[in-house]
């Protein structure tokens, strides 16, 4: 398999204070990769270097063989951040045709697009709803069907279903389950253990350090555990 | 093209925003009704020019504190320093009596020039009245009024406020939903998103121009004596520099409130400098300021225009003062973005 992600030793620092500390790790094609950590932990920090808003102090990351922040690149990733980007006063098929535009779509293709990605996040009934009417998990559902638009091949989601029901969740992993067969490599950051425990693989991220990477059966195998959550206890323990 | 996304996406977002865009059209025209009704108007030492006056009259005039006399051989040389606002007025012979042409834009300085010459000869000859004096006018007229005089600094500073707060507000609020940088995680370049922002803005601006200046001239009467044309290029030219700046000055803002209190310290002593309080009695520690402000350019073509009736010649100057401002302020708002994203 091909590492479509790979940092290489990155540390940042805002001031002081460090939020990265030499990490490195390879993402594979077509899996799906969680990010699992407490709050703080940099899990942020570090997908908003792979998608080019954050630059690492020392060390590189490359996407697609190449060295962040690249234009050519950014048009490749889907990115979903964790504050719900969206324009209140415009419906949500006005924010899709916005964000489709800027990446060139346009016309019927675009229009396809839009109600292709409204179908995956099932929002299709409320396309013409105008967005502050919208509760906050349709919000969550619209800005994931945003990230989704230009069919990037690498999608990266920070904390994409905080604040949406059990159900809804269930199909929202359908969707990505779904994406992965398509050859989609997506990246998603959680605190949530159960949802790491549908990942490919993942990597678990404690004060900046990435203390272990792995699948979510030989994580909790080499820790003798029986959850993930204790696996991860463990893991922080140990350092 | 992705310029012309933004730019869709951004007059759509007024367009929803009722209140806001009543705001950026209704106020000033409510604030300048509310002057049209109010105004009234201070004291001021007269610069007064004499052509060819008898040397006894000329230094008795000459003995007060209360005005500056400059002398001129003919009245063409005087005429010049009345055109280039050297002087307020000139004093000449006509036959037997004396006659002032007056420059004419600023009603008070009018009204302080004919005090001070009537006065002066009174106490000269307090036998004759001051009707041998004969009043004449090189801009304007006895009738224009207060209003007429400070109408095309009002009307610029508004539309200036305005645009600036409004811009300002909705690039901050880019910023702090997220937005931002989300337009930053697409492929969208730097400059697009502040080029985006300024023809955006920059046809809202002409629409809003066009409103406010029709009121003012065609309702209210304000004095219009050049091609509207001009007016409507000084508005956009001083619009897309206040909106550049709004911009700018909103990346060192993390909420609305914190943008309002930009007012008092960059748009208020704008107004100090526009020519709404006369420029030469501002003291000299203060009088360098006024030539960094756009409002000093975008208000002295406006009177130009609307008062002197002067056409691009006169006015260019100001125009390309007013193009390097948001030129400048443009620059600025790509550099403050790298911030968020490196290239």
């Amino acid at each position: 398999m091909n590492p479509i992600v790979q940092m290489e030793q990155v540390t940042k620092h805002f001031g002081k204070q460090e939020v990265l500390k030499g990490i490195s790790l390879d993402i594979n094609e077509g899996e799906i990769f969680g990010l699992l950590g407490p709050s703080g932990a940099g899990k942020t920090t570090l997908v908003k270097q792979l998608v080019g808003l954050e630059v690492p102090s020392t060390g590189k990351n490359k996407v697609f063989s190449i060295v962040m922040p690249s234009l050519d690149v950014i048009s490749k990733i889907g990115y979903m951040a964790q504050s719900d980007a969206l324009y209140g006063e415009l419906t949500a098929r006005e924010n899709l045709q916005f964000f489709a535009s800027l990446y060139g779509l346009n016309g019927a293709r675009q229009k396809e697009r839009i109600q292709a990605c409204m179908e995956i996040v099932q929002l299709n009934d409320h396309t013409d709803k105008q967005v502050s009417n919208y509760s906050g998990g349709m919000k969550r559902r619209l800005s994931l069907a945003i990230a989704l638009i230009h069919e990037p091949k690498l999608l990266i989601l920070d904390e994409p279903t905080v604040g949406i029901d059990p159900v809804l969740r269930k199909s929202i992993w359908e969707s990505f389950y779904e994406l992965k067969k398509q050859g989609v490599t997506i990246i998603v950051t959680t605190h949530v253990m159960d949802e790491a425990d549908k990942c490919d693989r993942l990597g678990m991220i404690r004060d900046g350090h990435l203390i272990a990477v792995g699948t979510p059966h030989a994580l909790k195998e080499s820790m003798n555990s029986t959850s993930l959550e204790d696996a991860f206890l463990s893991y922080g323990g140990g350092n | 093209m992705r310029v012309i996304a933004l730019v869709k996406r951004i007059l759509k977002q007024i367009v929803r925003d009722k209140r806001t865009m009543a705001l950026l059209i209704m106020a000033p025209i409510l604030v300048l009704t509310m002057l049209h009704l109010v105004f009234n108007g201070e004291n001021y030492k007269p610069k007064v020019g004499f052509v060819d006056l008898p040397t006894a009259l000329v230094e008795q005039l000459d003995d007060a504190d209360e005005a500056t006399v400059n002398l001129y051989e003919t009245t063409d040389e005087a005429q010049t320093a009345l055109k280039e606002r050297d002087i307020d007025g000139y004093v000449s012979r006509s036959g037997t009596s004396l006659q002032l042409t007056l420059e004419g834009s600023d009603p008070t300085i009018n009204g302080a020039t004919m005090k001070w010459l009537q006065e002066s000869l009174k106490s000269l000859n307090p036998d004759s009245s001051a009707a041998m004096l004969e009043v004449n006018y090189l801009h304007g007229s006895s009738k224009m009024s207060q209003f007429d005089s400070f109408g095309p600094v009002l009307l610029g500073f508004f539309i200036f406020f305005f645009v600036f707060l409004i811009a300002g507000v909705s690039f901050l609020r880019e910023r702090t939903t997220g937005t931002l940088e989300r337009l930053l995680c697409s492929p969208l370049r730097k400059w697009e998103i502040v080029i985006g922002y300024v023809i955006g803005f920059g046809i809202f601006t002409m629409i809003q121009a066009t409103i406010i200046a029709s009121y003012a001239i065609y309702v209210l009467g304000m004095m219009m004596e050049g091609a509207f044309i001009y007016v409507l290029v000084i508005t956009l030219l001083l619009s897309l520099t206040a909106l550049t700046l709004g911009v700018l000055l909103s990346a060192f803002a993390n909420n609305e409130l914190q943008m309002i209190q930009f007012i008092p310290l960059v748009i208020v002593p704008q107004i100090f400098f526009s020519g709404l309080f006369n420029l030469e009695t501002i003291s000299d520690y203060l009088s360098w300021v006024g030539p960094l402000t756009p409002l000093y350019y975008g208000a002295d073509a406006l009177r130009n225009v609307m008062i002197r009736g002067y056409g691009w010649g006169e006015i260019s100057f100001d125009l390309l003062m007013l193009a390097g401002f948001s030129l400048l302020f443009m620059i600025l708002n790509i550099l403050a973005l790298k911030k968020y994203r490196s290239i």
